[in-house]
């Protein structure tokens, strides 16, 4: 099954017709590319309205004092923004978008093993998104809480707290039932020969996501459950004054909300270990300890949450042991950094855009988790804990982290998708820009934090003023990135690219078929008789 | 695409059906998780209380209700293997009586709450609030626990039913039943948070 170019008999996924034509058709359509796609077009959406709000915060923070909006509007905004961006952007994410395209196709399956159910959870996400932005707009106002929804004030707020707790609730619903959805695909699904060690990497990330999903979900979901109680019911769970435990909710929260963020990089670090593969065109240095250190983030990733809380009040043996295990759980994430390095030793790099991503992703990445240690060690977390040096460390994390890989998953795979290459050069200026402006955004907001800037203030005191405005600036460029960017991917989209099946020299299966796929995958079923990445 | 049939053979794995339902059941047990550990830190920081308000509870109620779903998880049992035995009576009686017994721990439960609603005991009720910290929690997450597994018990009932529904239809038979056996595994979950649920609030000391 080497070159398919004639398979012009067999309709592709994105323009076959079946019962129902047109939007319907997409609405109603199990193809797990179409539902990958779905996902796709919903979450730029909210993305970019969560960029949108971002900015306006940036912006409000340009200088001292009320520039655009009150105290009540701005606390409105991070909650909101944060709601957005973490339950509706970079949890599902990759997951959901790029796992849903090509998780069946790389191991052999034309489907994954649920289509049914898994049009259901892109319902329930967007049932679940409409809740949490409705909540924006519609009764009491927006919630001021933070993502976070702390008690008790999440218990005694006025704002519309109960609508985006409820509606994190069925996001979470959505989110477990995809995880199940490809435990149970590739435990059963794979093509015949495609052993679990021969399964590509991202496919391997995505399977421990998924574990994380299934087992981490329900907890924050009982606890939101609790939280709705408590508010219209007047139970006291959470509430001191009732009895309730606050610093319990915090550890609930918390359980859920850390392996959530290995939710968020697990498969981004899956969808660059693909790229830089592909693009050192040498096989992968150490697959085996790429599969351990997924499955041992995964893990490990479960018994770190307390070091969210080292200031709440816990006993000192906790902090302790939470802090040891915080460290551990830095060990797999750089045997990734290390292997990656250690498969572009000696490869024949290609340098295309998606590369140039993956390098973007590993450079913010790395600043994000060198800063991760100063906030795990206790003595130098009491000093930054709720300063802008934490939403700088998150930033590079999880926008740094997740947004790079989501944006280098989405060069790489582009041709794939649509059948369609974009302008290179175009692409390489916006992430250049991007770049850039990532970096004058949030780095100042490390030196904020070291002079002790706190976080969720729509004001400061006038010895923060440069460090805001270069961070305000670095906003504006990062956008323009961002602009280009998209507008380039749109153009090639509209645009009348040459089809191409594997422009990068892919090995996994995905590049062994017709871009755009056709609706069943594969025109027979493959037999896999080579490793994941069988490059000379 | 043939016909319908083939194409349904063609896509169909019981083994991933189970896997499925298995990994559910999983996170269910993490949802109720969550609980048991709300309840075990107030416990421990209210043992006086719990005890006390424990007493409230009608320990014969609580019991009856196990017997019922113990009862329930057997016949359950049996209609699964007579299916696979190929007999449809007694896999629908089976049914029937699983069905039935659900009913009655609903009606128990309800009688059961309603009472403590009679006397004004009830989430948010000008009683409760004037409870004790110790004495409200326990009661707040009596209601809460049992309510939710109440919750659980009706879904469990709707999936029952569907299966029923299905083997009376001939849908579901002896070669084709991971409909009812994940219903099964279902109902054997519910009973089995029920199980930890009778000692934690009506017995324990």
């Amino acid at each position: 099954m080497a070159e398919h170019t004639e398979h012009k008999h067999e309709p592709n996924y994105l323009e076959y017709q079946g019962k129902y034509k047109g939007l319907m058709g997409w609405l109603t359509s199990t193809d797990h590319k179409r539902i990958g796609l779905m996902y796709f077009y919903a979450m730029m959406t909210f993305f970019l309205s969560g960029v949108v709000m971002g900015l306006l915060m940036k912006l409000e923070l340009i200088a001292p004092g009320e520039q655009l909006m009150g105290a009540q509007t701005y606390n409105g905004l991070f909650t909101v923004h944060g709601l957005t961006m973490i339950f509706l952007f970079v949890i599902p994410g990759v997951a959901a978008v790029f796992g849903n395209l090509f998780l069946p196709i790389m191991i052999g399956a034309k489907d994954v093993s649920f289509p049914r159910l898994n049009l259901f959870s892109w319902y329930l996400y967007m049932i679940g998104a409409m809740v949490v932005l409705g909540s924006q707009f519609i009764g009491d106002g927006p919630p001021d809480t933070g993502w976070t929804f702390y008690a008790p004030y999440s218990l005694k707020t006025n704002t519309n707290v109960v609508f985006a707790v409820t509606g994190a609730f069925i996001l979470g619903f959505s989110s477990i039932l995809t995880g199940l959805n490809f435990i149970v695909t590739m435990h059963r699904l794979r093509a015949p020969g495609m052993g679990w060690m021969r399964m590509p990497l991202f496919c391997w990330t995505l399977y421990g996501t998924g574990w994380i999903q299934l087992l981490a979900t329900p907890v924050v979901g009982i606890t939101f459950l609790m939280v709705v109680a408590e508010r219209t019911l007047g139970i006291g769970f959470f509430d001191p004054a009732l009895g309730g435990d606050p610093i319990l909710y915090q550890h609930l929260f918390w359980i859920y909300s850390h392996p959530a963020v290995y939710i968020m990089i697990l498969p981004a670090m899956g969808a660059i270990t693909e790229i830089v593969i592909t693009f050192s065109r040498k096989t992968v240095f150490g697959y085996t300890a790429m599969v351990i250190s997924s499955m041992a983030i995964a893990f490990v990733g479960y018994f770190v949450w307390g070091h969210h809380m080292y200031t709440s009040g816990m006993s000192s043996t906790a902090r302790w042991v939470f802090s040891f295990i915080t460290f551990l759980v830095a060990i797999p994430s750089a045997i990734k950094v290390f292997n990656w390095t250690a498969t572009l030793y000696k490869g024949s790099i290609n340098l295309q855009t998606p590369f140039f991503w993956a390098i973007g992703f590993i450079f913010v990445f790395m600043i994000g988790g060198f800063s991760g240690l100063v906030l795990g060690s206790l003595a130098t977390d009491i000093h930054v804990h709720d300063t802008a040096f934490v939403v700088a460390h998150f930033h590079y994390i999880v926008f740094g982290g997740t947004g790079f890989a989501f944006f280098a998953a989405l060069h790489y795979w582009y041709p794939k998708i649509y059948g369609k290459v974009y302008n290179g050069k175009v692409a390489n200026i916006g992430l250049v820009i991007f770049f850039i402006g990532f970096n004058l955004l949030y780095f100042p907001m490390f030196v904020l934090g070291i002079m002790g800037m706190p976080r969720r203030y729509y004001d400061y005191l006038p010895m923060f003023h440069t460090p805001n405005i270069i961070s305000t600036v670095g906003s504006w460029i990062l956008a323009i990135g961002l602009i280009i960017v998209i507008v380039n991917l749109l153009r090639a989209r509209k645009g009348s690219g040459k089809e191409i099946d594997n422009p990068w020299d892919g090995r996994t299966l995905e590049w062994r078929i017709a871009s755009p796929p056709i609706v069943e995958n594969f025109e027979e079923v493959p037999t896999v008789d080579h490793e994941a990445y069988d490059y000379k | 695409m043939e016909t319908t049939t083939h194409h349904e053979d063609l896509h169909r794995d019981d083994t991933a059906s189970k896997l499925g339902m298995w990994l559910f059941i999983f996170t269910e047990i993490l949802l109720f998780g969550g609980m048991f550990i709300v309840y075990s830190v107030y416990r421990f920081k209210n043992p006086v209380a719990f005890h006390i308000a424990h007493e409230e509870l009608s320990i014969p109620m609580g019991f009856i209700n196990t017997v019922i779903l113990l009862i329930s998880s057997a016949t359950v049992a049996i209609s699964i293997s007579s299916i696979q035995k190929g007999d449809k009576k007694l896999t629908i009686q089976m049914l029937v009586v699983t069905l039935l017994l659900a009913l009655t721990f609903l009606i128990n439960k309800y009688f059961e709450w309603g009472a403590k609603f009679e006397h004004g005991m009830y989430p948010g009720s000008e009683l409760m609030s004037n409870l004790s910290h110790g004495d409200m929690l326990f009661f707040s997450l009596y209601f809460f626990m049992t309510g939710l597994h109440a919750v659980h018990i009706i879904v469990g009932m709707i999936l029952l039913g569907v299966s029923l529904y299905k083997v009376q239809k001939g849908l579901v038979h002896s070669t084709r039943f991971v409909l009812l056996e994940n219903s099964g595994l279902y109902w054997h979950l519910v009973d089995l948070i029920w199980i930890f649920l009778f000692p934690l609030f009506y017995l324990i000391h």
